[in-house]
């Protein structure tokens, strides 16, 4: 009744394309993330001499990934880089995510209270001990879920990859497709495995989150 | 380390067929928040409701939109659909998977909206004599309007980009398929692109620009 | 006339109002005081059927409330509600806030709908405000445009839920001013009020409200000038 070519050996195939979409994403996310974090505290904390800054990132945002990849992707010929497919990937998709992460840092920290500051100031706290330890643990919670949203929409995102020749999990999938003509099994397959990877990334943060709030 | 000589006289002669297909881009973008801010708030109000099976079937969208990429989405439209004999073309496939997208994210927005609204809204509008009909019509959905203006604006951008991803599925009238189309016969990939992202660049902010505007005459309060 | 009869109410196993009878007659103004919890606010909100009641019966000029064949909608126009949290509807200027249901549930023409509004507005004091949002007055005026709201629907009944509580002190004159210059018109009204002084000056009758029941009843001279059960006498006590 349930009549498949799809092979244990096939199945092996699109975890590894999982685990390159996984590599992928940790690496643009930590890449993203120190970009983003310095050039958040940059927005926030000198928000007139960065405005250009803003403009930049803003690019970013306003360009399909796809095109960013494409773009890069040839630049790189062009100026004779010699760097692999992964690390345009890495590189393109860190851009990407660092633009976004610099709003949702920028955000964080301006939600810390002005009058908590000054409190924290008039106590005798230096500039950046007042950053260091009033500032930035608060904004690290207000940012964290945005953040979150952010390794799973990057994740999510790294499937384009695939344009520049990057065999993660959807390119892998288009493989077998091609191969055992059975386009909506293997199609779901991997749209499990993202759905499920997603998930645990959401729980994991959602428990980090948890331990948090216990602790106010 | 630069021999290469930039070409882009030839790439700006491909400005015309680029913009015909920059509004393809935006017809099919629009086309798909039409459909999706429809398909949204018939699952925002599927959630709402006591039904186990119309929940079930709107939470498993919204999971679903949310949790696989979009190139997914469009793939099992094109591919997955064709399969079961219904062949889709490439645009259609890439309107639905972006409409598919659109309603999952904006359900969720519709719902954080109308928690957004207190209750006491409809209370009072009710202790007034409403119906509940009226009460929703007039108080609740002009409020909600304004709360989800924001994130509807935001979709909007993000059709627009995720619109570049049916040329993966081999559309080729779109902003990114005609610029591929070019790039194929003449291998000059750089300027091609790089016109395309100006060009998106502008469909982006001209929305942002109008959706401004439209907030501003809107909302007055 | 408001009759309460009997009437029960709990929110799925907290018993809040447990066999209230109450009559309100015709041009009477009856306070009702008791600490929270107590019952008294949930009650106002059975009397226009904003919540529903277990057993006993609510009738307003002999209309059951919350029979099933009863046109609500209908009901509610004549009683009208001012809320502790005025409720101003934030996306319409302070005319259109008041304008809205006469115009969209009575039916009136713009002209007739403005007019009506202007009148009420007027007499709470917000003539000068009426192109302003909600948003941009204080928590007093917005309760003031909350009563001229109410009154612009020309109801015979007003019930106000505890309409000062949420005021900052300085504002609760302006509005219990407006309330007093209503009781004065002969408008029939139920207050639920923790302002005890008012209460005396402007009720007919005053009940006192403990555990879900009238523990008290009767004019302000005698529950607030001489109150005879314990718990009346401890709770003048507490407030003071």
């Amino acid at each position: 009744m349930f009549d498949t070519s799809f092979t244990w050996n096939d199945f092996l195939y699109l975890l590894d394309g999982a685990w390159v979409t996984l590599q992928l994403t940790f690496w643009a996310i930590l890449l993203g993330s120190c970009v983003g974090l310095l050039c958040g505290l940059l927005r926030a904390l000198l928000p007139r001499a960065t405005l250009p800054l803003s403009w930049v990132l803003d690019v970013f945002r306003s360009v399909p990934l796809l095109i960013q990849f494409v773009l890069f992707n040839s630049f790189k010929s062009i100026a004779g880089i010699d760097i692999s497919a992964f690390a345009v990937g890495c590189i393109v998709l860190g851009i990407y995510a660092a633009a976004y992460f610099t709003e949702i840092v920028r955000s964080g920290v301006l939600s810390v209270p002005f009058n908590l500051r000054r409190a924290s100031r008039s106590l005798g706290l230096s500039y950046l001990q007042d950053l260091r330890y009033i500032v930035l643990p608060m904004a690290t919670r207000v940012a964290f879920p945005g953040w979150l949203n952010l390794v799973l929409s990057v994740m999510k995102d790294s499937a384009l990859v695939m344009w520049i020749g990057i065999v993660e999990l959807l390119r892998a999938s288009q493989t077998i497709v091609t191969r055992i003509q059975e386009p909506l099994l293997v199609l779901c397959i991997a749209g499990l495995i993202y759905y499920v990877m997603s998930l645990v990334v959401a729980r994991l943060g959602a428990r980090l989150e948890r331990r948090w709030q216990e602790n106010d | 380390m630069f021999d290469y000589t930039f070409q882009w006289r030839q790439a700006f002669k491909a400005l015309p067929d680029m913009l015909g297909g920059a509004w393809v881009t935006f017809e099919t973008a629009a086309l798909s928040m039409i459909f999706g801010v429809l398909i949204a708030l018939a699952l925002t109000v599927m959630r709402e409701v006591k039904n186990p099976l119309a929940r079930g079937f709107a939470n498993t969208w919204v999971s679903i939109a949310r949790n696989t990429p979009s190139l997914f989405q469009i793939y099992i439209l094109y591919f997955g659909l064709g399969s079961l004999g219904l062949h889709v073309s490439s645009w259609i496939a890439l309107l639905a998977g972006i409409t598919f997208n659109n309603a999952g994210y904006l359900a969720e927005n519709f719902r954080g909206g109308l928690k957004a609204v207190p209750d006491t809204q409809v209370r009072a509008a009710r202790s007034l004599g409403m119906s509940a009909f009226q009460a929703y019509r007039m108080i609740v959905v002009p409020q909600l309007l304004r709360i989800v203006f924001y994130p509807l604006t935001n979709q909007m951008v993000w059709a627009v980009l995720m619109t570049s991803l049916g040329v993966i599925v081999g559309l080729n009238n779109d902003l990114t398929g005609v610029t591929q189309d070019y790039n194929v016969k003449t291998f000059r990939t750089f300027e091609f692109f790089a016109i395309a992202a100006v060009l998106y660049y502008l469909i982006a902010k001209a929305i942002v620009a109008v959706a401004r505007l439209l907030a501003w005459r809107l909302f007055r309060y | 006339m408001i009759e309460i009869d009997n009437v029960y109410k709990s929110f799925g196993a907290l018993e809040v109002i447990k066999g209230v009878s109450l009559t309100v007659n015709k041009g009477e103004v009856v306070s009702i005081i008791g600490g929270s919890g107590s019952g008294k606010s949930t009650l106002l909100m059975c009397i226009n059927g904003l919540e529903s009641i277990n057993s006993g019966s609510i009738r307003v000029d002999g209309t059951e409330v919350h029979a099933p064949g009863t046109n609500i909608n209908k009901l509610r126009q004549k009683i009208g509600i001012v809320f502790q949290q005025w409720n101003a509807f934030p996306h319409l200027t302070v005319l259109e806030n008041v304008m809205l249901a006469p115009r969209k549930v009575l039916g009136l023409s713009k002209q007739d709908a403005e007019a009506m509004a202007v009148k009420q507005l007027t007499h709470v004091g917000l003539a000068d405000k009426l192109k302003v949002f909600p948003g941009k007055l204080s928590g007093g005026q917005q309760q003031r445009m909350a009563i001229a709201r109410a009154l612009a629907m020309s109801p015979d009944y007003m019930l106000f839920d505890e309409a000062t509580s949420a005021l900052d002190p300085q504002l609760v004159g302006e509005v219990l001013d407006t309330m007093r210059l209503l009781a004065e018109d002969g408008m029939t009204m139920v207050l639920v009020t923790h302002e005890i002084r008012f209460a005396r000056d402007v009720s007919d009758r005053v009940a006192f409200f403990r555990n879900g029941l009238v523990h008290e009843i009767g004019t302000p001279e005698q529950v607030i000038g001489n109150p005879q059960q314990p718990e009346t006498i401890d709770f003048l006590k507490s407030i003071n």
